[in-house]
């Protein structure tokens, strides 16, 4: 099962670095954006009760999304080529067990990933970005962006399998786009001053995986907003990983 | 495992789709070990979904089937490792390369890692792509990307072979060398190879024997020559050296058959017995002072056992439903 999951996770990474439209996005796109914020909203670090000194320590956790969802596009576009292309059937006629092909998959998208939240990171640090949780709070901040990662790239994995069409896949993007955009990434929740506004962000489980991000570098330990970020993301995980699960089964049939 | 289990053996399979579609209705069928056997059926007839049944891709509705000895439904993982398969499309990884392909498909089929480059390299070397061996397959011809699915079949030398459809879309010559290889493969190997085809002169010169589907029915089985014989009498073609006689000559060798339609200015007749009356029709132009310009015996072809056993020519059906939907489509229904 380990080499199996080791061969499909190599497979997974080859294919995401040959298409560098895969590679390159998801790293310049988030960084852009952040950028463009940083530059605009800098102002919005003067508000009564803004928790950050500078806007750069509180939108460097948007990235992290954003590249999630870029690694869900990659997962589900990846799964629902295979299926176009029937080589899910050639996978499906040798002995390897059904979980050796998700799990490779997923692999290969968070090793991905981990690399795009280390440039992240390293963008942060070299812009002159705080970061109170110390030395323990990079691993910590990694496993929590992991597992964000692998709750979105799950979601994609179970539209690429149950679809089969990577159009399919594309179409879900901006559905989760809107959701980030509606929730505290630019502003937090108790100062966004439109109520119908807040209130979708208080109830954007979105927020509390950035706000979770988010507490590495404004606030050092917040075990609050860990406690919710963490939550959040498991059960994300929990969810794309048994619907993609319950759609290889479909999808891979074998007597 | 003996040779003996290395056959196929099939008794009433049904595939039943939504909507209760019976893509392949109560087959039977037998194939022997070490032997090609050609199914033969236009697009839609049921074979590529008696190929995923046979493969343990596609549970059969109904029916029993045993593959190198074992049972489809109860024994799938066991029927698995003793076949190869290379279906309809040819199912590769447009980014990867065909050495990556061959190094994922002996890891996966487990394969021995101190084996893996050398079965990899014997098996592209065999198929003939070497030199191509570190390209991306998305640059790889049709018929390059046959040559690599037939390799990775291959790989956990399996001793039965399905190919499914493996020559449709390809240019003569990849077709040739596609046929030389599967031959080889039985030959030398004794490889047993299960094979689906809507070509007649592939199944005529591959086949030890045919069987020929339709509907999901299967309306005939033999070799290609008892086919022919069954329904087959010889057509005579004759073309009179002067035109004006091309009457005179039809009357002749009338005698000798049931005269069928023709070329203008070419007599034809299906003859009552076989090739060996052509002397007795010589001699009787001959007493008649009838010249020939041309004199031509067709042999009946497996086209000519599809239409007396469906009513219809296979090459006309498949023109008229090449545009009807896969049976890939009606699978995923």
């Amino acid at each position: 099962m380990i080499e199996q999951v080791a061969q499909m996770a190599r497979r997974s990474i080859l294919q995401t670095l040959r298409q560098p439209a895969l590679v390159i996005p998801p790293i310049l796109f988030p960084l852009m954006l952040m950028a463009v914020n940083v530059g605009g909203l800098d102002a919005a670090t003067n508000l009564p009760g803004f928790p950050a000194d500078t806007y750069l320590d509180f939108a460097i956790a948007v990235p992290f999304l954003q590249g999630s969802l870029f690694a869900m596009i990659n997962a589900g576009s990846s799964l629902a080529r295979d299926v176009e292309t029937g080589f899910i059937r050639r996978l499906a006629m040798t002995p390897m067990q059904r979980a050796a092909l998700l799990v490779g998959n997923l692999s290969g998208v968070l090793v991905v990933a981990l690399g795009s939240s280390l440039i992240y990171l390293g963008v942060g640090f070299a812009a002159g970005m705080d970061f109170p949780a110390g030395v323990l709070g990079v691993p910590a901040l990694l496993a929590l962006a992991m597992l964000i990662v692998l709750g979105f790239a799950s979601l994609g994995a179970f539209v690429g399998l149950r679809s089969g069409s990577g159009e399919a896949v594309q179409g879900f993007f901006p559905l989760f786009f809107v959701a980030l955009f509606l929730s505290s990434m630019s502003l937090p929740r108790n100062l966004i001053e439109q109520d119908w506004f807040r209130t979708i962000a208080t109830y954007n489980p979105v927020s509390y995986l950035i706000e979770g991000i988010r507490s590495f570098i404004v606030y050092g330990w917040d075990g609050e907003a860990l406690a919710l970020g963490f939550g959040f993301a498991t059960l994300l995980a929990a969810v794309g990983v048994t619907g993609a699960a319950l759609a290889l089964r479909t999808r891979l049939v074998r007597t | 495992m003996d040779q003996a289990s290395n056959g196929i053996e099939v008794e009433g399979l049904v595939r039943e789709f939504k909507g209760g579609i019976r893509a392949v209705d109560g087959i039977d069928l037998e194939v022997r070990p070490g032997e090609i056997h050609a199914f033969l059926g236009p697009n839609g007839a049921g074979k590529s979904t008696t190929v995923l049944i046979l493969t343990t891709l596609l549970p059969p509705t109904a029916g029993t089937a045993r593959v190198a000895g074992f049972d489809i439904v109860r024994e799938g993982a066991k029927v698995r490792g003793s076949i190869g398969a290379a279906l309809q499309e040819a199912a590769l990884d447009p980014l990867l390369t065909g050495r990556e392909h061959m190094r994922l498909q002996t890891a996966l089929q487990g394969v021995p890692k101190a084996d893996r480059r050398r079965r990899g390299d014997e098996l592209l070397e065999r198929v003939g792509l070497m030199d191509a061996a570190d390209r991306k397959v998305r640059g790889y011809s049709g018929g390059m990307k046959r040559r690599l699915d037939l390799a990775l079949a291959l790989v956990h030398g399996p001793r039965i072979l399905f190919l499914d459809e493996p020559t449709t879309g390809l240019d003569p010559q990849s077709r040739a060398d596609m046929w030389d290889e599967v031959a080889r493969l039985a030959r030398d190997d004794g490889v047993t190879v299960f094979l689906t085809t809507q070509y007649l002169e592939e199944a005529d010169v591959l086949a030890e024997r045919i069987a020929i589907i339709d509907h999901g029915h299967i309306v005939a089985r033999g070799t290609p020559e008892s086919l022919k014989a069954e329904i087959g009498r010889p057509t005579l073609e004759v073309t009179p050296a002067n035109p004006v006689e091309r009457d005179a000559v039809e009357n002749v060798v009338a005698r000798f058959g049931t005269p069928v339609t023709a070329s203008p200015g070419v007599a034809a007749v299906r003859l009552r017995g076989g090739a060996e009356e052509l002397a007795g029709i010589v001699r009787a132009l001959d007493a008649e002072g009838l010249a020939m310009c041309d004199f031509q015996l067709h042999a009946p072809t497996l086209d000519d056992v599809f239409l007396a056993k469906t009513g219809r020519k296979l090459t006309e059906e498949d023109e008229q439903v090449g545009e009807a939907p896969e049976e890939e489509e009606a699978v995923a229904a």
